[in-house]
């Protein structure tokens, strides 16, 4: 099967510390794929690794072009987006300006200026507090605004880590809804990482499950969620 | 009465120069936490430039635009040559690097345009003298300005702007948009060069031109770069004012001109031990 | 100390001891910096290469060292050896009284302050105020000692040069037995560990402050020391022999010889020493564009300086990778 990602035998490592030790999975265009795990399986490791953010061995294929052991910038201009840990916000800029340059790569100045326009649809508190200070914005708010910040790349994957970490249920709700309704428009594919295994399957379309740096379960989100294993481990029940 | 004047505005002038020379530190500084020991030789040697180009007879401003421009140039070929190997070395090795830039750039002026002292011409009319200012003070106070005002608005309102203070605050979620962070890097180098090689310029025509000119003057913008505050530019600005009044005050009235050197020093020493963010930078938090 | 160093530190003070009788006396004045600049180097050494305290001022201390044994001898009519001591004594204060404040520096400002340092030394010796003792910009010339009585009433028969060298020689070994002692006791591995880990050496009880200060004020008495037998041995001393590039000279001499090592003071010192007087035969500038490129280069290619490729390439390979400067080596 060729997706828009294909992931073979990945291996990573920070320093010496192994942390992947060989992932194989795919994501077609337009879906929206969980990854599960538990603390320390890999999560964060594993979006790094595509974007180029740690040293990897194996394959990683996007739009069927390699890109493993290709530099972080260059794999943000083909089109994959990356909402990080932490959400890697610019604090000290506005929110416009964080927004700005998440559309820096881009061209069309009337599609820019359309894009944000549609993310001050989507989340009207950005456009509220657009000339403030990104830092001064509460969690849940930088959380639209990095979430923003990637779509104005106008990418072809996201891939979010633990979008719900730090936010209250109702907000998480919100945001979900707005993923699903922006995966619906857009078609935008995504790649959801995320410890809140039961929202994520909600939202999401197929799912992967980790252990210690290796996929352990695959299959559509129904499956899933249905699996006892899983269901005893991740969703607790 | 008069002479205080006298010696507040030539101050005023003189610390326009060092705001810009502190200007450069800064803006190094704020993209790679770095202070550039070599920023006054980096200034001197594009000020031997222009000095060769206005000898073999170009006009004043074309060899001034000229040199702004090689400036520029040499900044960014020593960021991605000589600098970028030890971006992420041990601070030792980093600081050895720019002694080592320091020396070899002072020797090079020294060896390819001679130790002895030079004039070098200040292109302001008469016309612009003011009752207490020479039409040269003036014009240096001007010109920083305008250098000024220009990076203002470059940094503020334009995208490349906007990506460089970008690359300095985050440079791992500026590559995650795309920016190539150490290009971005390149050309603050290239920037800082650029401003540097205005102020040595703006300066020459007052000490001379020689390849020791800068040192004392580097000390001084090291001074204003702390008092200010090491990664605020705003503040880099006002220090440089501040310490360009002060040295004149001082030296005038209190401890003679040729002390005024051990003001940079106990400034320096002083911001360090008291508060080492200055007034207006961010207080650095190390992370254990 | 182990038996093949024990062995080689003997043959080369022998050798050091027969040089006067073979070289000319210029080149014996020679041999006689190269010593000062060692015990200087050691002394920038202890500091930065084993403590990791940045000091670009160095030549501040040798500064006052060298101004100290000068005033003493022109004014005080104090006899050239008793100055020696007393320089320590002054530096090591005054190196003390510096590492205070500087304990709040880290890194790159430290490298700040002590530049500044450096670059303010010259204004302040040429002040006014303190004219009449230090000779302001003209300085103040020294008589070279002569060999002492008894020696000649032994029956040895040496001229001032000869004396000289054996005298700085007789400091600087006496010097370098105290320095091997510090760096490999104790006390030196204190100060690699708040060299490596500052915050886990206090976490293991280490009192960083008072080892921190303690260094500087060491550090300042050797490199005062060696102005003091530098200003005797060039029998002069003025303003602009001290400037920032006098700390720098210092600071490619740790480079190249080699940091957080007792042999690498040796290296450096005959690297600063003999290259200016090559390069000068090129051009005035030469010398600083060699010291220029061989401190890029040595960071770049060679790090562990002179020292750690001798080193390297004695050790070979059956002790495998070492932890290169990390521990307190000769």
């Amino acid at each position: 099967m060729s997706g828009l990602l294909e992931v073979a035998g990945l291996r990573a490592a920070y320093g010496a510390t192994r942390v992947l030790h060989g992932m194989d999975f795919q994501l077609a265009e337009r879906s929206i794929t969980a990854l599960l795990g538990a603390n320390g399986a890999g999560k964060t490791t594993t979006l790094r690794a595509i974007c180029g953010m740690v040293r990897t061995e194996g394959e990683v294929r996007f739009a069927a072009k390699r890109i493993d052991g290709r530099r972080t910038e260059d794999i943000a201009r083909l089109g994959i987006a990356h909402v990080p840990d932490g959400r890697g916000t610019f604090l000290h800029l506005t929110t416009e300006e964080n927004l700005r340059l998440g559309a820096y790569v881009r061209k069309d100045r009337a599609a820019f200026a359309r894009d944000l326009e549609r993310m001050y649809g989507y989340f009207p508190r950005l456009k509220e507090r657009r000339r403030q200070q990104a830092g001064t914005l509460s969690g849940g708010e930088q959380q639209m605004l990095a979430v923003s910040r990637a779509l104005m790349l106008a990418p072809k994957l996201m891939l979010l880590d633990e979008p719900s970490f730090g936010l209250a249920p109702l907000v998480v709700r919100e945001l979900f809804a707005i993923l699903r309704a922006i995966n619906a428009e857009s078609g935008v594919a995504m790649l959801l990482v995320e410890q809140n295994a039961a929202m994520a399957l909600e939202l999401a379309d197929h799912a992967y499950v980790i252990e210690t740096g290796r996929v352990v379960r695959a299959g559509s989100a129904a499956d899933i969620k249905c699996d006892d294993a899983v269901r005893r481990a991740y969703l607790g029940y | 009465m008069e002479a205080v004047m006298f010696q507040l505005l030539a101050g005023l002038a003189t610390g326009s120069i060092y705001a810009s020379l502190a200007l450069a530190l800064v803006m190094i500084y704020q993209a790679t936490h770095l202070v550039n020991f070599a920023q006054g030789e980096m200034a001197m040697f594009a000020t031997y430039l222009a000095w060769s180009l206005i000898n073999a007879g170009m006009g004043y401003w074309p060899a001034f635009c000229l040199t702004v421009l090689g400036a520029f140039v040499l900044g960014v070929l020593i960021e991605r040559i000589v600098i970028r190997p030890v971006e992420n070395a041990p601070v030792l090795a980093v600081v050895v690097v720019f002694i080592g830039l320091l020396v070899i750039l002072n020797s090079v002026a020294g060896w390819i345009f001679s130790y002895t002292i030079k004039s070098f011409p200040s292109p302001f009319p008469p016309a612009l003298g003011l009752r207490y200012m020479s039409p040269h003070q003036v014009g240096a106070l001007l010109v920083t300005l305008l250098v000024l005002a220009l990076l203002y608005v470059f940094f503020r309102f334009t995208p490349l702007g906007l990506a460089m203070r970008a690359a300095a605050e985050n440079p791992v979620s500026s590559r995650l948009v795309g920016i190539r962070v150490g290009w971005m890097l390149a050309l603050g180098w290239g920037l800082a060069a650029a401003v540097g090689a205005v102020a040595g310029m703006m300066v020459a025509p007052i000490v001379y031109l020689d390849p020791n000119m800068m040192s004392g003057i580097l000390l001084y913008a090291f001074a204003a770069a702390l008092l200010g505050g090491i990664d605020s530019p705003g503040g880099a600005v006002l220090g440089g004012l501040v310490v360009g009044v002060l040295e004149n005050l001082l030296g005038a009235f209190v401890i003679g001109n040729e002390l005024k050197l051990v003001v940079a020093l106990v400034l320096i020493v002083g911001v360090l031990l008291v508060r080492p963010s200055g007034f207006f930078g961010s207080v650095q938090v190390s992370r254990v | 100390m182990n038996r093949k160093m024990v062995t080689v530190t003997i043959l080369l003070v022998v050798m050091a001891c027969i040089l006067p009788f073979v070289l000319t006396n210029y080149r014996t004045f020679q041999a006689t910096l190269v010593l000062v600049y060692a015990i200087a180097l050691l002394g920038l050494n202890i500091l930065t290469g084993y403590n990791g305290q940045i000091s670009l001022g160095h030549g501040a201390f040798y500064a006052i060292g060298a101004y100290a044994a000068a005033i003493l001898m022109d004014q005080g009519g104090v006899p050239y050896w008793a100055t020696i001591p007393i320089a320590g004594a002054v530096c090591l204060v005054a190196g003390f009284l510096f590492g205070l404040p500087a304990l709040r520096l880290e890194g790159l400002y430290l490298a700040l302050a002590t530049f500044a340092l450096a670059v303010s030394m010259p204004p302040i010796l040429k002040a006014h105020f303190i004219e009449k003792w230090t000779g302001g910009v003209q300085g103040i010339v020294i008589i070279k000692p002569d060999p002492p009585a008894w020696l000649a009433a032994a029956g040895v028969k040496l001229n001032a040069d000869q004396w000289l060298y054996f005298f700085v020689l007789a400091i600087a070994l006496v010097l370098f037995i105290m320095g091997w002692n510090l760096v490999s006791g104790r006390i030196g591995r204190a100060l690699v560990a708040i060299r490596d880990h500052h915050t886990a050496a206090e976490a293991m009880g280490i009192n960083t402050a008072l080892y921190k200060s303690l260094a500087f004020g060491v550090s300042a008495m050797y490199t005062g020391i060696a102005g003091a037998l530098g200003a005797i041995a060039v029998q002069f001393v003025a303003p602009d022999s001290f400037s920032v590039f006098l700390s720098i000279t210092f600071l490619v001499g740790i480079v190249v010889g080699g940091l957080a090592s007792l042999s690498g003071a040796l290296y450096g010192a005959l690297f600063i020493q003999f290259v200016p007087n090559i390069a000068d035969e090129l051009s005035k500038a030469a010398p600083w564009a060699v010291f220029g490129v061989f401190l890029i280069g040595f960071v770049y290619l060679m790090p562990t300086g002179a020292a750690g490729a001798v080193r390297a390439l004695t050790r070979g390979r059956r002790e495998g990778k070492l932890s290169h400067a990390k521990e307190a080596l000769p």
